[in-house]
């Protein structure tokens, strides 16, 4: 009785959220096509601020930047993070113990306090700021990431397996890429998925250490929402698409992959 | 066995460079005066004493750490009715569910906060919907308001995700149980699920808290260039004064309060008050 009665509250409260969370979005992307200057009154459908997106070389340039990035940012904090973890798997305890703890610092630091150790860091080394200090800022803070969606895996391989390959005559390289990188893949897309995203969605570490007109799109953003500019409505656009075609792409493929697999 | 521990060494050299260095470094510059270099370091307590000894710093901290607590209480208030909605959904739609909150937080923060900025504006779409009721405009942008709805907008998403987690790990032959033992649904809430519950809502708290309290951008955006929350004096003291000594002594003290946070936090967690979470 009681149940039937209020069964309408978590659906409004759910439809309330949705609302809630979407809205900015889709606002966004409704006004990235208006064809006047406002963020308040939509005139009618142009594709005017597309066109300055793609003819404004600083915007572009921030594109570049950001995937450039995320890309190089994701593959070498993917590959140095799953051997860590696995040299790690295989350490002492006291060893692992420490290395765990600084690797959790980036994670559990605000990002403020990485971001200015990193900035008195280059620059008490006479490094110049730049796409140098971007990609290394990204990779410091991308790898402890992979480290720990990695790891968990590692927790529940047998470690027999690759001692069995070694047995078998298997050289170390391939009992790495034969026997335990296959069984960890799960942990290591997710966390190569991960750094992606944090590299290309991060907006206060690299403010703080990029320079010489190194922008990417958050920063881009971050200086240009200072006066009206429909262009970054644009922009944002071409981000939120960026981001979901990523995730449906990781999220849709291993999908498609086990249909075909059990039709099979 | 060993085989592969050697894998590990070049990442420990790594982090002991990219991790270690720079937060000795803060330290480092916290504690000295400015203008020393490798030889002569002159070691003093002054940055601290700046900060604690003027209204104007101390005012922000409060501020800051209001806006925070409030966040942080907003998340768990709308977080939890949201997640226990969530957790009672069929198990087939609780995935749909969760990728719904989680779509959002993968999409860079910067640009969803921005996109409030017309959504809250005099003239934006909620001051139209108000305006069609004969209300307003109220003003909304660069208000407390603006600035405490931009932060639960982001880090709510963390909340609602973490209470999900522990109601949907939550054994439920205990709630068969209570209600054979003729609770009725409202105790068997109070008495069972909430204290079971009770860990996501402290991991929750320590998700949503810890950005909120440092973050920057966010007031930047919606509560304007008046608007100084710790962040922004951080950020000021780095880029614009270039107080690093002063700057490094303010982020310790932020980071000080959050470890404390973070202590009281698992304090409770652990605490006989939260007995339910031993099964």
């Amino acid at each position: 009785m009681n149940r039937s009665r209020f069964s309408w509250v978590p659906k409004i409260l759910l439809g309330l959220t949705v609302l809630f969370f979407y809205l900015p979005i889709v606002y966004i992307i409704v006004f990235s096509f208006n064809n006047t200057r406002s963020l308040t009154h939509f005139g009618g459908f142009s594709l005017q601020w597309y066109t300055k997106m793609f003819s404004d070389r600083t915007m572009m340039e921030a594109v570049g930047y950001t995937i450039l990035v995320a890309v190089v940012a994701t593959v070498v904090s993917t590959v140095v993070g799953t051997l860590a973890a696995i040299g790690l798997s295989r350490s002492r305890r006291v060893l692992r113990n420490i290395v765990e703890q600084i690797n959790n610092l980036p994670v559990m630091n605000p990002e403020i306090v990485t971001a200015i150790g990193l900035l008195m860091f280059f620059s008490s080394l006479g490094i110049s700021k730049g796409l140098g200090t971007m990609l290394l800022a990204h990779i410091m803070f991308c790898t402890p990431y992979v480290i720990l969606s990695v790891s968990p895996k590692l927790r529940s391989l047998d470690p027999n397996l690759a001692d069995a390959a070694l047995d078998l005559g298997a050289t170390p390289l391939q009992a790495l890429t034969k026997v335990i990188v296959p069984q960890i893949m799960p942990g290591i897309v997710s966390g190569a998925l991960i750094a992606f995203t944090m590299s290309f969605d991060d907006f206060i570490i690299s403010y703080f250490v990029t320079g010489n007109g190194v922008n990417n799109i958050s920063i881009l953003v971050y200086t240009m929402s200072k006066r009206v500019n429909p262009s970054i409505n644009a922009l944002s656009t071409l981000v939120i698409l960026l981001i979901t075609v990523t995730l449906v792409i990781v999220n849709v493929v291993p999908i498609i992959k086990e249909k075909r697999r059990t039709k099979a | 066995m060993k085989q592969f521990r050697s894998m590990v060494y070049p990442y420990v050299a790594w982090i002991a460079v990219m991790i270690v260095l720079p937060m000795l470094l803060i330290v480092l510059y916290a504690v000295t005066t400015a203008g020393n270099d490798v030889t002569t370091f002159r070691f003093t307590l002054e940055n601290f004493a700046r900060f604690f000894s003027d209204k104007v710093f101390l005012d922000v901290l409060w501020r800051s750490l209001f806006i925070a607590v409030l966040t942080t209480v907003i998340c768990v208030l709308l977080g939890y009715p949201i997640a226990y909605a969530i957790a009672q959904r069929p198990e087939k739609s609780n995935m749909f569910w969760v990728f719904v909150i989680t779509i959002p937080t993968w999409i860079n923060m910067m640009v969803r906060t921005y996109a409030w900025v017309g959504i809250l504006q005099d003239g934006g779409l909620i001051n139209s919907i108000l305006g069609f009721f004969g209300i307003g405009p109220v003003k909304m942008m660069y208000t407390t308001f603006a600035v405490v709805l931009g932060m639960v907008y982001n880090f709510i998403p963390f909340m609602i995700l973490q209470i999900h987690t522990s109601l949907t790990k939550m054994d439920k032959s205990y709630l068969e149980a209570a209600a054979d033992l003729g609770a009725d649904r409202l105790q068997s809430f109070l008495r069972v699920t909430l204290p079971l519950s009770l860990p996501g809502v402290l991991s929750g708290i320590t998700l949503v808290f810890l950005p909120a309290v440092s973050s920057f951008f966010i007031p930047k955006l919606l509560g304007g260039g008046q608007y100084v929350l710790i962040g922004n004096v951080i950020e000021s003291q780095f880029l614009t004064s270039g107080d690093w000594n002063f700057g490094s002594a303010i982020s310790m003290i932020m980071a000080i309060i959050i470890m404390i946070s973070m202590y009281v936090t698992r304090k409770v967690d652990t605490d006989p008050a939260a007995r339910g979470k031993e099964d």
